[in-house]
């Protein structure tokens, strides 16, 4: 087993209460908190002493919680402020080195980045981002996001009206900060283009980008693409 | 000055009222349609007759707090009913559009002093409530001194 933890868990909805189960099958000290009193004894009838009720937005359930000595707080509710202020009290005010926040709404993504808090996870963003794979049409897949180093490994298709399809690679003057990593192509698997390679309609095209460059890709592979 | 105060309650409603007379520009949101209501007690004119802005919308979405008029804003005021609501609006309105006065009402005393020390201005009633009760009691039992040393333990259960 890996290194014992303390983890506080706050939230046992469905999320939290999986969350504290498995991580006590791990072997890890967690203390849940849940401030729904009949969600609270519900809970409690299987993880006893392991729950705590209370609100953990006050900061003295967070401290009786023992949160000075948690090595992680992962706030899952179903409300994004108390998760957003829970992370980011447990990072500033008692230096907690690891935080997870759970993100309910994705347009409350920008209020989690501007209160520091991070990583955080959006379950509603995590099956876009799974449709986006399963519907070609979308065009552009993100297979990686490194948003701290500004890089991104995405895959694209090239559509019938590409540009870029009959071109050398070599000849492709593509957007500052992309480099081709890849090319799958129907028949032949996966492999390395070279400044030779010739792009074809329906290859599925790796790169890896600075994240800001990427509709400049986008585009640069598309209909209106410059290909040049 | 242009003073945006996002929630619209007996707090909020009696600020931007008081504001509106003293000839300030103020624009208020609430999530509460009926909140608009409670602007107009007292008033002789309607909201808007009177010079004063209302917007319907949540707090945390920044479409509402653009169409409020955060940009144009000298002062926030975060007086919902939400202590964490208020928390963050408050640093959004700050960090985010750099309103140059923003505070925030926070009833819970010890996050209230905490914030406070990070830099956002806050208001706690519960704390100004604390110290007049306090304060009432000692003085009723005669020595009228108030006890400095607090009590760490005031929002416990």
């Amino acid at each position: 087993m890996a290194e014992r933890k303390y983890m506080i868990i706050v939230g046992a909805g469905k999320v939290g209460w999986n969350l504290a189960r498995e991580l006590i099958d791990k072997g890890h000290e967690v203390t849940l908190i849940e401030n729904n009193r009949d969600r609270y004894l519900t809970v409690e009838q299987e993880l006893e002493h392991s729950v705590q009720y209370g609100d953990a937005s006050e900061l003295w359930v967070l401290e009786r919680a023992g949160i000075s000595r948690a090595d992680m707080v992962i706030a899952v509710t179903g409300d994004d402020e108390d998760n957003m202020l829970i992370c980011q009290v447990a990072k500033e005010k008692y230096l907690v080195d690891r935080i997870i926040a759970r993100v309910n709404n994705p347009r409350n993504r920008p209020h989690f980045e501007l209160l520091g808090v991070k990583p955080y996870v959006s379950a509603t963003d995590l099956i876009l981002r799974v449709i986006e794979h399963e519907v070609p049409e979308y065009g552009l897949v993100h297979l990686l996001d490194l948003p701290e180093e500004r890089l991104e490994i995405i895959e694209l298709l090239l559509g019938d009206d590409s540009r870029v399809a009959g071109r050398r690679v070599g000849d492709l003057n593509m957007p500052e900060g992309t480099l081709l990593i890849s090319v799958l192509r129907e028949g032949q698997g996966g492999f390395v283009p070279g400044p030779d390679t010739v792009l074809e309609v329906g290859d599925e095209v790796l790169a890896v980008l600075d994240p800001r460059v990427e509709e400049d890709l986008k585009t640069f592979f598309g209909p209106d693409g410059a290909g040049e | 000055m242009f003073v945006l105060i996002v929630g619209c309650g007996r707090v909020g409603s009696s600020v931007a009222r008081s504001m509106l007379r003293q000839g300030h520009e103020v624009s208020c949101l609430d999530e509460d349609p009926e909140a608009h209501a409670r602007l107009e007690v007292g008033l002789e004119r309607s909201w808007e007759d009177s010079g004063g802005q209302f917007t319907v919308g949540t707090a945390l979405e920044t479409d509402a707090l653009d169409a409020a008029g955060i940009g144009q804003a000298d002062a926030f005021v975060a007086s919902t009913d939400g202590d964490n609501t208020n928390v963050v609006i408050a640093q959004i309105a700050r960090r985010r559009y750099n309103v140059p006065t923003v505070v925030a009402r926070i009833l819970d005393p010890l996050r209230a002093e905490w914030y406070e020390k990070q830099g956002l201005r806050t208001i706690c009633p519960t704390r100004s409530a604390i110290n007049m009760l306090e304060e009432e009691l000692l003085t009723a039992a005669g020595d009228g001194v108030r006890w400095e040393g607090g009590d760490p333990g005031e929002t416990g259960p």
